[in-house]
């Protein structure tokens, strides 16, 4: 457990605490844009140990809460046709617009729930009768093991193996939050593991154009305390850099193998984004070399559309607008039995993580 | 003896005709062989002296075999303990199986073999029992479901009426280690580890606590499917008093701990089958833990935290860093996690 032990200790946390509390000067929007990081926060109580001047904004970066719901409609389908669908787990209870995935394995669905996308390789190698999709959901993180599955499957001349593609870019996600005209945040928590991927050289321009503090973080309590330092540091000196506090995982390039993976099989394109809409060239599509893998054309299934529900705000609660118990449905018609929009769903979503973890509904009893 | 010899179990086996006389008398009879199954009637007449505590229990466990133990053992020790969490001295068990054709007849003497083992380590006699054969594709290899019944211990009340304020939560060991060992070995799950179940029976420890304590002890239970978390959760509610529990004293193994931590699981939650709580009046906390850890069920005992009349009905666990959360009941499955 080295690295992690070391990262949950008491006395270097309440020390960074005391550091923010002595550097703080005035009222900050800090939003986190990963929903690990959210988890993190809430989980360890971090929230209610920060001074009332730092505000954590929750971000987007909860890859089953951005999924549009037409995406998860689609899976339905292929999986009510005899397809064998593959999935990360926290992905099959998000409602779709009838029912979730879950909902459609116990209608004799055939459903696998799985940890990485080469394991569905192997299941469409063991099922060469059956027609076998991996739903590659996700950030930059789950890109390159997704297009690797894709790369394994064209080795091994697989015909049966395709993916249900939904993956969206953090930085077009940045740029669209800062673009918003209710946008109130001061500095970003960058996505510890986006970026032990990506890198983080792309958001040095953007913090040069938004004259805004990003601040590449981890996701134990010492690393998010000590993130939030250096993002209030900088703010009180009027500062925009980029900076690595999880430099133990990060390095400036990314990984450039996962890298090169990635821009192999993908290439970008517009993405729609549940509650916030399409952003263009926010996310990854099959490149035409790699169409065969292309689950929506090969099934034809790129037509379904579904509307979202109207009692639901996740999109404000995604774009930092709102916080999830300031939604009149949150902890009532909305919780995790009976979610209405996936943050109440995912391990990372905001909403489930208020709900789960945070004590706004001890005070709101 | 001619059927056995057949590899699998078929449908005849559930016939009700002469090849299930010839599986019970060769397998069931012969391996548990007792005199109220030995009359081998349509159920068994037994004594009990004052009032009896009962509790069902079906086993669907997959895979049925996994490091630690097998489905068999696991019949026994979840019903052995469901009837020692109400405070009784568990006497007889009921067996009875729903196996899908096709199972290996040697992979059915083992789990028998084994539900045996795991009978007399507990004290428990079968009684009763029932056979039933389905079709390939209408169960899962083997089901199992027991019901046991025990004689409520003379000194035992056992009850959530009994919880008060300031009584202390204390934990006999480590949470979070069934359910790890049988997701190691869940298909599509390719981490391999060393991690076994801790199923085993708790009714010798619960009983001893009695015999020393008496109603000082308030309250057991085991928190099996849904793990501590979900346990504890639904005390709270039941009793409308607050629950207090501190993360850095709750025993968790530091494999078990790793292994959660890869698969993005939370321990609160994976379930258990050697673990029990019981929550004793605070006078005793001190003698309570220094019983159970002389105890080879007990080596871990913790005291992980105390009932309070803050926030009603609502779990608080402090985390090592200082900060605190609400524990909430698990809703369905507990999900991996994308990143």
């Amino acid at each position: 457990m080295k690295y992690l032990s070391e990262y949950r200790n008491l006395e270097a946390t309440k020390s960074y605490l005391r550091l923010i509390e002595k550097t703080v000067t005035r009222n900050w929007n800090i939003m986190e844009i990963c929903g690990g990081q959210t988890h993190g926060l809430v989980k360890n109580g971090i929230l209610d140990l920060l001074p009332e001047k730092v505000q954590m904004i929750h971000g987007p970066g909860c890859p089953v809460c951005v999924t549009p719901l037409n995406l998860i409609d689609k899976a339905i389908e292929l999986l009510e046709n005899d397809v064998i669908v593959c999935s990360f787990g926290d992905m099959i209870r998000v409602p779709g617009s009838k029912k979730s995935l879950l909902e459609a394995k116990a209608n004799g669905g055939d459903l696998r729930i799985l940890y990485s996308p080469l394991e569905a390789v192997k299941v469409a190698r063991e099922n060469p009768d059956k027609e076998v999709v991996f739903f590659a959901v996700g950030f930059e993180t789950t890109a390159p093991a997704n297009a690797l599955s894709v790369l394994h499957a064209q080795k091994e001349g697989l015909k049966n193996y395709s993916i249900l593609v939904s993956h969206v870019l953090v930085p077009p996600a940045m740029e669209a939050i800062l673009d918003d005209k209710f946008c109130t945040i001061n500095a970003f928590l960058g996505a510890g593991h986006v970026c032990a991927i990506m890198g983080y050289e792309e958001y040095k321009p953007m913090a040069e154009k938004y004259k805004i503090p990003i601040v590449v973080t981890g996701f134990e309590p010492l690393d998010l305390v000590q993130g939030i330092y250096m993002a209030v540091a900088q703010l009180e000196k009027g500062l925009h850099q980029v900076e690595n506090q999880y430099a133990r995982v990060v390095k400036e390039e990314g990984n450039k193998a996962a890298i090169n993976v990635i821009n192999e099989v993908f290439q970008i394109g517009n993405r729609a984004w549940r509650g916030i809409g399409e952003i263009p060239n926010s996310g990854y599509v099959l490149k035409a070399a790699y169409k065969d893998f292309d689950a929506e054309s090969k099934f034809g299934i790129s037509n379904i559309n579904a509307p979202e529900n109207s009692d639901c705000i996740a999109g404000e609660v995604l774009r930092g607008i709102k916080k999830p118990h300031q939604c009149s449905q949150f902890g009532k018609a909305c919780n995790p039995s009976n979610p209405l929009g996936a943050p109440m769903v995912s391990s990372e979503g905001a909403c489930a993580a208020y709900y789960h973890f945070s004590d706004t509904l001890i005070s709101s009893e | 003896m001619d059927n056995l010899a057949l590899e699998n179990i078929n449908l005849g086996h559930g016939s009700g005709g002469r090849m299930t006389r010839d599986l019970l008398d060769n397998i069931i009879f012969k391996t548990f062989n007792n005199p109220y199954l030995n009359q081998k009637h349509d159920g068994s007449i037994v004594k009990f002296k004052g009032e009896i505590a009962i509790s069902t229990d079906s086993f669907v466990v997959s895979p049925i075999f996994f490091k630690g133990g097998n489905i068999g053992e696991l019949a026994v020790h979840g019903t052995v303990n469901d009837v020692a969490m109400c405070g009784a001295v568990p006497k007889y068990l009921s067996l009875a199986f729903i196996i899908e054709e096709g199972l290996k007849i040697a992979d059915f003497v083992t789990i028998v073999n084994a539900i045996k083992k795991a009978a007399d380590a507990s004290g428990v006699l079968i009684i009763t029992g029932d056979t039933k054969v389905v079709e390939r594709g209408k169960g899962d290899k083997i089901f199992i479901n027991t019901t046991g019944f025990g004689e409520v211990h003379p000194k035992g009340s056992i009850a959530t009426d009994n919880i008060k304020v300031g009584d202390k939560i204390i934990i006999n060991g480590s949470i979070a280690q069934h359910g790890m060992a049988i997701m190691s070995e869940r298909q599509g799950l390719e981490f391999e580890s060393d991690i076994v179940s801790d199923t085993t029976n708790l009714n010798f420890l619960t009983n001893k606590l009695l015999d020393v304590f008496g109603n000082k002890i308030h309250f057991f239970r085991d928190p099996t499917r849904g793990g501590l978390s979900s346990v504890l959760s639904e005390i709270a509610t039941d009793i409308n008093k607050g629950i207090a529990i501190y993360e850095s004293k709750i025993p968790l193994e530091k494999q078990v701990a790793a292994a959660c931590e890869i698969l993005g699981l939370d321990p609160m939650y994976v379930a258990n089958e050697g673990v029990f709580i019981t929550i004793v009046d605070s006078s005793i906390e001190n003698e309570v833990v220094a019983l159970m850890r002389k105890d080879s069920k007990g080596k871990n005992t913790s005291c992980i935290g105390e009932v309070t009349g803050d926030h009603p009905s609502k779990v608080i666990m402090h985390n090592t860093i200082g900060g605190k959360r609400i524990v909430t009941p698990l809703i369905g499955e507990q999900l991996p996690r994308i990143c």
